[in-house]
């Protein structure tokens, strides 16, 4: 076959793939989003973005993400250098450590509710304990706080293991030798993070952050188990859009707008963590 | 002042033992190379120098202080890696100011020094670059300059040239030579390369399966070995060992030819001559020609001495051919001795 051909065709059926079940659907929900009742018109998202409900889910999403992101970004860190200085173990560790990701985010939510609510796990221990008379509800309207703080909980524990494996292969990846350069010209641990492990990193942390931030903004089962109606998200309203209120355009419309906070989100962190020009990391 | 003192190190990895007691003492300013084969340990030895591994057992002395239990930064060392170690995320400025910065100094006081020593590695126009712009020739002269950078006291180098190519390493080896003579650092230089050893070194510490066989100055290594293996591994070709029986009062016979020698009771020892030592005469070790390989300058000879391989290298004006039959004289004052039990050279 003719070489300067062969990659076209390698890549080909992916090509394909991709036009079928994500363009195409794209391309749908686009013109959902953008279809009125005459042409093209913007109806839609005014009407969500008027919605009482939109700033709320809005705010509490972003204030979610805020909150899990950075946390998991430290602990994942932290748990990758960990691993990292292992000799014995190391593999098991990391097994162990990624048991979460295998389990959906409805079930983890549902595991978390069994710990949270009312005859859940928290409120026997407590009891047991004497700590308190009766049975709380951690989760209910009155304790938006305690329902948020429930969620970031749960998310942390689900989601940290996807940035883990990607920062523990990244870390791999660095040579030995600039480790101990940096030791003899005088870097105390915590700089070798800072000036060796950080930087060289980064191709890393782009993905990492890439992919967690944009999975925050799409959390769902979580909340709906934990919070129910108590704590609205984007994708909740999404959800409702779509089926309780059978309007599809008004669903189309807040996803993109979901699109375009992520798209945004990742051109932010792609500048923030961009290599220098020149620089080979 | 920054004499090195190491004082019975020894070091195992698990039940491998890596170094054998070794004691060693550099002077100040001296060009000390660490010369060996891979695996002799070597670079172990320069790693707990440096800090970077730590002894079993044993001292190591710098500037009459002990530093073996001080971190890397406190010993008073810099070093320079053999795969270079330069950061690819910092510019070549940043990379020779990366241990200045470590020690918080003054940003006036790291640009003049980071200039200066940039200057004396010529890499003054490449400052601003990044590592992956940079020939492995230059990322050398940063990962020299960054340890020139800090002034320090002992500076320690694990193979530098390896890497370089046979013509560049040539230019850096006489380079770095010049560079470190005036900068007044007593140097410790691990290589496996002998010429390289030969050329830079003040002294040369010979190692092999964990000890320092001979730490002595390049020409003694090379005319008195002090063990049969310092003999055999230094010169290219090795020197030439044949059998020799003792025929009583301080007289030997090797192969054909009877030799004055040590007065000692053993009943062998081992002759050695280096390849250059030997001249054709009419009296000598009788040799039958093997191979011929005219090297320019000279011809290098492999020829059979009593059932023994022995080279020679003759003057390049001789005709001599594959077959012939050869008289090699022996120089009687560069003729060395060695006990086949112990190895040691015999005076």
């Amino acid at each position: 076959m003719n070489a300067r051909l062969l990659p076209y065709v390698l890549i080909l059926p992916v090509t394909l793939f991709l036009c079928l079940f994500f363009l195409y659907p794209f391309v749908l929900v686009a013109a959902q989003a953008f279809g009125g009742a005459d042409g093209l018109s913007l109806d839609n998202f005014r009407d969500v973005v008027s919605y009482w409900k939109f700033p709320i889910s809005l705010k509490n999403t972003m204030l979610l993400a805020a909150l899990v992101v950075p946390v998991q970004l430290a602990l994942a860190l932290l748990m990758a250098t960990m691993v990292n200085r292992m000799k014995k173990g190391r593999d098991l560790v990391l097994y162990i450590w990624t048991i979460p990701l295998g389990i959906s985010d409805l079930a983890a939510g549902i595991i978390w509710l069994a710990i949270f609510e009312q005859s859940g796990f928290l409120n026997s221990m407590m009891t047991g304990l004497g700590l308190a008379d009766g049975p709380v509800n951690f989760l209910s309207y009155q304790n938006p706080g305690m329902v948020f703080l429930a969620i970031a909980l749960a998310e942390i524990w689900r989601a940290t293991a996807i940035m883990l494996v990607i920062l523990v292969a990244g870390i791999g990846l660095i040579p030995k030798e600039y480790y101990e350069a940096a030791e003899v010209f005088g870097a105390s641990p915590w700089q070798r993070f800072l000036r060796v492990t950080l930087p060289m990193l980064r191709p890393s942390l782009q993905t990492a952050l890439i992919l967690r931030v944009v999975l925050a903004f799409e959390v769902f089962a979580v909340v709906a188990a934990l919070g129910g109606t108590v704590m609205p998200v984007l994708m909740g309203e999404i959800y409702a859009y779509q089926f309780d209120l059978q309007n599809g355009g008004a669903a189309a419309a807040m996803a993109l707008i979901v699109l375009g906070i992520s798209i945004v989100f990742t051109v932010i962190i792609l500048r923030v963590l961009r290599v220098p020009k020149g620089a080979t990391i | 002042m920054a004499e090195i003192q190491i004082r019975n190190v020894a070091k195992c990895f698990g039940s491998y033992q890596a170094l054998h007691d070794i004691n060693l003492t550099i002077a100040d300013q001296e060009f000390m190379v660490l010369l060996g084969a891979s695996g002799c340990g070597k670079s172990t030895l320069l790693r707990i120098i440096a800090g970077l591994e730590t002894q079993t057992t044993g001292e190591v002395w710098i500037g009459g202080r002990r530093i073996d239990h001080l971190p890397p930064k406190d010993r008073g060392i810099a070093m320079v890696f053999q795969n270079y170690a330069v950061f690819p995320h910092l510019t070549v400025f940043e990379n020779i100011g990366f241990g200045l910065r470590m020690q918080k100094m003054r940003n006036d006081e790291v640009t003049r020094r980071v200039t200066r020593t940039a200057e004396l590695m010529h890499i003054e126009q490449l400052l601003t670059r990044y590592s992956g712009e940079l020939s492995g020739g230059q990322r050398q002269r940063v990962a020299v300059a960054r340890a020139l950078a800090m002034e320090p006291d002992v500076i320690l180098m694990d193979e530098p040239l390896s890497n370089l190519d046979a013509l560049l390493r040539l230019e850096m080896r006489a380079e770095l030579k010049g560079v470190l003579a005036e900068s007044n650092t007593t140097a410790i230089y691990v290589t496996h390369d002998q010429v390289e050893a030969m050329s830079l070194a003040d002294r040369i510490s010979v190692m092999h399966q964990g000890r320092i066989v001979q730490a002595a100055s390049p020409v003694e290594v090379y005319r008195d070995p002090a063990e049969r293996f310092v003999a055999g591994f230094i010169g290219n070709p090795p020197m030439n060992f044949l059998p020799a029986r003792n025929t009583g009062a301080g007289r030997w016979a090797v192969a054909n030819q009877v030799f004055d020698g040590p007065d000692v009771p053993a009943t062998a020892l081992e002759f050695a001559i280096r390849p250059e030592d030997v001249r054709p005469a009419d009296e000598g070790l009788e040799a039958r020609v093997r191979l011929v390989e005219p090297l320019g300058a000279h011809l290098l000879l492999t020829c059979d001495v009593g059932g023994a391989m022995f080279r020679a290298i003759l003057d390049s004006d001789m005709t001599v051919r594959a077959g012939d039959e050869l008289k090699l004289a022996a120089m009687p004052d560069r003729i060395r001795w060695f006990d086949p039990d112990t190895s040691l050279s015999i005076a």
